[in-house]
């Protein structure tokens, strides 16, 4: 936990076997550490790579056929082809992955029987099971919801039990792939809070690959990936300091980002890291008592 | 599709709800076997009268039952008919009742019309209730993977089964959605699903078939991911959240079901020694 990093990837790149066994090269050269806890965002435009570097952590993809460097989680690694059963299934009840389809990961039929179903694949006993599974529903704030039917709640709650489900499997690092994206503002907001919850207060490493700036100000450190290679690394606030860089990617500032550096151009002293509106109102109001 | 509700569960509050799902299937197993065991007017006086007290305990509105019924009063007619016509007395001093041309139908017919009638309508009221009315479709599946477990010794994919049936069950009421969905989107570019020949009807289907099966395999492939990261493998070392448990009333449900098969052997005997009425 202390000095070595959780995930470790050196010199990574990949490719899928195209037609006629052709390399389709998607990640060239990646190279980057995430510690135990941290919150880290992934930006990139589509087709950067972000969700094959996420299916890549948790095996989802086991083709390794034009895979070079190392990808180690928690020490494992994860290309290794002599892994045993019982290691790929540690990994992947380690690093747990939500997805952007809330509807395509359900498997029950009655909600608290899909948060369930990790933990029975790991055979939890009895009452073990039923206490990760009352724990993880309170977690996301779904206990009221526990024998509902899935296809009967909002694409928000949806996406809770969901994690819900991931959560009682008891991970250390969750992916969240564009798990925000089919969702209406407020189920995002519930999303969203639910995860900076895991974060804060279970300590779990979350890694969140996501095409809204706003959702990336929030978190410790953002990732720019830009056909497959890492463009930027650090807070949100040095990255976007980097806005022609970013709009080359094809990625946009968030809007109150862009507000205060116009503000900037303007002469007018806003001052401070702005990444989310109260910032920027704050920057603007302190600007304008100076005046 | 907001109040769709898979199946014919009804609920209620009853005994019969609250027993075992595999309770109930023995129950409904044993039920058909002692359909069959009927022999003569006595016995299928006591099934036809354990069938509607059946329908007592359920606590389901007889109307509801008979909505099951009604869907094989064809069938029924027509064994009844067939009954009627086809049974020769071959008994000594055998009177037909009506004769005329080459058709005879004996008194022996009609006992065995009624006897049919009685026993196809109690199996079916008697699985209905014991079953699809009182058991939802997933304590049944359940109850189906528990019973059957014994077969995954013989290599018999039990677990993958009930895995299937599970995902049928949840994944039906989304597709159902979606079909509406496309539909309305196919209708508002013009599509007509109701006019026409039978033909051109067809026809009109297939730009909804086809996309709903695109998103279906869509479907399948990122659910199958999704099982897999959560480390689902196989039925092997699982174990269950939801474990059924047999209480007092299932074995006492089974006790009144083996009470059963016992009178109605006891009056089949007694109906042979004595020369009771009609004998199957
Ligand atoms: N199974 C596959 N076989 C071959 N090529 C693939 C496969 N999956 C993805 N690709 C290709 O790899 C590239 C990267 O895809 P990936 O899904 O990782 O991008 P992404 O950054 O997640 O994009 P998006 O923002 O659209 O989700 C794309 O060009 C895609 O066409
Ligand atoms: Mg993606």
């Amino acid at each position: 936990m202390e000095n070595k990093p959780f995930i470790h990837v050196q010199n990574l790149s990949y490719a899928y076997v195209g037609e006629d066994d052709r390399p389709i090269p998607v990640l060239k050269d990646l190279s980057l550490d995430i510690r135990e806890g941290e919150y880290v965002v992934i930006l990139g435009h589509n087709g950067s790579g972000k969700s094959t570097f996420a299916k890549l952590l948790n095996l989802v993809i086991d083709d390794y056929t034009y895979a070079e460097g190392t990808i180690l989680v928690d020490g494992v690694d994860v290309m290794s082809p002599d892994l045993t059963d019982e290691e790929v299934l540690d990994l992947r009840k380690n690093v747990g992955m939500v997805f952007q389809n809330p509807d395509n990961q359900l498997v029950a039929t009655v909600v608290e029987e899909d948060v369930a179903f990790g933990p029975e694949n790991l055979g939890i006993p009895q009452p073990e099971l039923r206490q990760r599974v009352d724990q993880a529903l309170a977690t996301v704030g779904m206990s009221a919801y526990a024998h509902h039917e899935p296809h009967r709640l909002s694409g928000g709650q949806k996406q809770r039990v969901a994690i819900a489900g991931i959560i009682a499997m008891k991970p250390r690092c969750m992916i969240f792939d564009e798990s925000t994206a089919m969702l209406d503002p407020v189920g995002r907001r519930e999303v969203l809070e639910t995860i900076e919850k895991l974060n804060r207060e279970e300590g779990i490493t979350v890694i969140s690959i996501t095409h809204y700036m706003d959702e990336a100000a929030r978190a410790d450190r953002v990732i720019v990936l830009s056909d497959g290679k890492l463009l930027l690394d650090g807070t949100p606030g040095e990255v976007f300091t980097h806005s022609d860089t970013l709009r080359k990617a094809g990625l946009d500032l968030p809007q109150c980002t862009a507000v205060a550096q116009y503000l900037i151009t303007k002469d007018l002293p806003v001052h401070g890291e702005i990444n989310t509106p109260e910032q920027c109102a704050e920057a603007i109001l302190n600007a304008w008592k100076k005046m | 599709m907001k109040g769709f509700a898979f199946g014919q569960y009804y609920p209620a509050n009853s005994v019969l709800h609250r027993m075992d799902p595999r309770a109930k299937v023995i129950c409904a197993v044993a039920y058909i076997v002692a359909s069959f065991l009927c022999k003569n007017t006595f016995s299928f006086v006591l099934l036809f009268v354990s069938a509607f007290a059946l329908i007592l305990i359920s606590r389901i509105p007889l109307k509801v039952v008979l909505r099951s019924v009604r869907a094989l009063i064809f069938i029924m007619a027509f064994t009844a008919v067939l009954n009627i016509f086809w049974i020769v007395d071959t008994a000594e001093g055998a009177v037909p009742l009506v004769e005329f041309w080459i058709i005879k139908i004996y008194t022996k017919g009609l006992y065995h019309a009624a006897f049919i009638l009685v026993r196809i309508l109690a199996m079916v009221i008697g699985t209905g209730l014991f079953l699809t009315y009182t058991t939802t479709p997933i304590a049944l599946t359940d109850a189906l993977e528990s019973l059957l477990r014994p077969l995954a010794k013989i290599k018999v994919p039990v677990h993958a089964f009930a895995m299937m049936m599970t995902i049928a069950l949840r994944f039906i009421p989304t597709i159902m959605e979606e079909t509406e969905k496309i539909m309305s989107a196919q209708k508002a570019r013009g599509a007509d699903f109701t006019t026409g020949s039978l033909a051109k009807r067809a026809k009109a289907l297939i730009p909804i078939i086809i996309p709903l099966f695109a998103s279906a395999f869509r479907r399948a492939d990122e659910l199958a991911t999704a099982m897999e990261c959560r480390c689902y493998h196989g039925g092997e070392g699982r174990t269950k959240l939801r474990i059924l448990r047999y209480h007092a009333r299932d074995f006492l449900g089974m006790l009144w079901i083996i009470l059963f098969i016992a009178a109605i052997v006891t009056l089949n005997i007694l109906g042979a020694r004595f020369g009771w009425l009609y004998t199957m």
